[in-house]
């Protein structure tokens, strides 16, 4: 074994280490995440707190409560954009609305929201289609931080050229500026559209489910966890989604190997829009 | 875990690159090939693993989240996720950008090193740009061995340059050697 090797198993250790001393400290659990982007991730923190080694933040967050919001807060962050995978939202907008018009009532659990970007695109999205009014949109994340961002619908101007773009790819039917107020080097999305939205803190690894949804989208958010935690959130959602509900993972992700994959239909299997059977 | 591991990475020229290197290796080829080309976040779609599948005799596949990682399989980083090497198999993540590429070449090397140390094969291919160089010197940290495309024969000779630079390098070799040069070392274990 050369060294190298013996340092990778120290170094897994560490890993292993960090993630049971927040779980028991905090009750924060990591203990199931992907194991090498969750490496990466903490690597991350640790050059950022400018320490050396993955049990010196360990120590760092066990003691200092703010470096463990930190470590939070960065553990939480993911890649998100409005209408991000245009073709995802052309493929809900001709798949999916269609089949929600009959319900008088919507539901739908935007996991992992982050800071909003995908909810208010959903938001834009049923308002075209006429079924904003009766939809409410459950947007969960387990960092309070984000939550706070995305219910204030504020999001910086120099981005929104891009979002301008992605909507209209998206099949938006509108501009996306009709949404938003411009104030300084801001954009704030109106009221109206924030109306029926709902952020709450919600944390995959712990907690139950809360309601039944007519959608839930989930979207590259459980590419952070391991096969073991994937599966308790599938089973998290099967149990959470009416008969023929529809789950949409990101474009990437699979339901093979998962609990409940033969219980869904496909009904796109490239931008992975699945409905549940009864 | 697989016995070998052969990780791969190109952008500027790298379809050509590529279709050279995976034309040589026999369908019999005992390890998996894992290979990151740059794409654009727009580059959706299984072109470009059809593409390489008409030139290759072992099965081409755009990698999904937790895919299986097997021998005797070439798996290709989709695009807009970065692609890893987990104990389990293949992972993807939506990190930032690396030497603005996602997926990245380093991303992809690293996570290899960590899991394979000895067992890894790095090919550093033709290229635009540093990604990779770092990675390739992990690779080399963790016992594995580096293999780049001879610059003189490269597209674009930045990439297998960056990788020489930053690391001590087995093999440099024009183009048509790479893949009966991996072939030896599946052989060899």
């Amino acid at each position: 074994m050369t060294s190298d090797t013996a340092g990778s198993d120290l170094e897994a250790l560490e890993l292993e280490l960090l993630t049971e001393g927040i779980y028991r400290h905090y009750g924060l659990d990591f203990r199931h995440y992907a194991v090498a982007s969750l490496r990466r991730r903490v690597w991350g923190r640790v050059q950022a707190e400018k320490l050396t080694t993955i049990t010196g933040l360990l120590e760092r967050v066990l003691h200092d409560r703010e470096a463990m919001e930190r470590l939070l807060t960065h553990l939480s962050i993911n890649v998100t954009a409005m209408f991000r995978d245009p073709t995802f939202y052309r493929a809900f907008r001709e798949k999916v609305v269609p089949t929600l018009r009959s319900h008088p009532f919507i539901r739908i659990w935007h996991v992992g929201c982050s800071t909003g970007e995908e909810v208010y695109s959903m938001a834009i999205l049923l308002e075209e289609a006429g079924l904003y009014e009766r939809a409410r949109l459950y947007a969960t994340d387990m960092n309070e931080t984000v939550l706070q961002q995305a219910r204030k619908g504020i999001f910086a101007m120099n981005v929104m050229d891009e979002y301008a773009r992605n909507y209209t790819l998206a099949g938006g039917e509108r501009s996306l500026s009709d949404y938003y107020l411009t104030r300084y080097d801001y954009a704030m999305f109106h009221q109206s559209l924030r109306r029926n939205i709902v952020f709450a803190h919600h944390n995959l690894a712990t907690d139950g489910s809360f309601n039944e949804f007519n959608v839930i989208v989930c979207r590259n958010v459980m590419i952070y966890f391991d096969r073991t935690l994937q599966g308790a959130v599938h089973r998290l959602f099967y149990s959470s989604l009416r008969r023929f509900g529809v789950l949409a993972l990101g474009r990437k992700e699979s339901l093979r190997g998962t609990p409940h994959e033969h219980d869904y239909e496909e009904i796109d299997p490239i931008e992975k829009l699945f409905r549940r059977q009864a | 875990m697989v016995a070998g591991l052969v990780v791969m990475g190109t952008s500027l020229g790298g379809l050509n690159a590529l279709r050279e290197v995976l034309g040589a290796l026999p369908a019999s080829y005992p390890w998996p090939v894992v290979i990151v080309q740059h794409r654009s976040a727009e580059d959706v779609g299984d072109t470009l693993a059809l593409t390489l599948q008409r030139a290759c005799a072992l099965p081409v596949r755009e990698v999904e989240d937790k895919d299986p990682l097997e021998g005797g399989r070439v798996y290709i980083g989709p695009a807009d996720y970065h692609l890893l090497i987990e104990p389990e198999g293949l992972a993807l993540s939506t990190e930032g950008r690396v030497f603005f590429a996602r997926p990245s070449i380093n991303v992809l090397f690293e996570s290899a090193a960590v899991v394979y140390g000895p067992s890894v094969v790095a090919v550093v291919l033709t290229g635009a740009s540093a990604d990779g160089a770092a990675g390739a010197a992990r690779v080399k940290a963790g016992g594995g061995r580096l293999v780049v495309q001879d610059p003189a024969t490269a597209e674009s000779g930045v990439m297998p340059r960056a990788a020489m630079a930053a690391a001590q390098v087995d093999s440099v070799l024009p183009l048509d050697r790479i893949g009966g040069h991996l072939v030896r070392l599946a052989s060899k274990r």
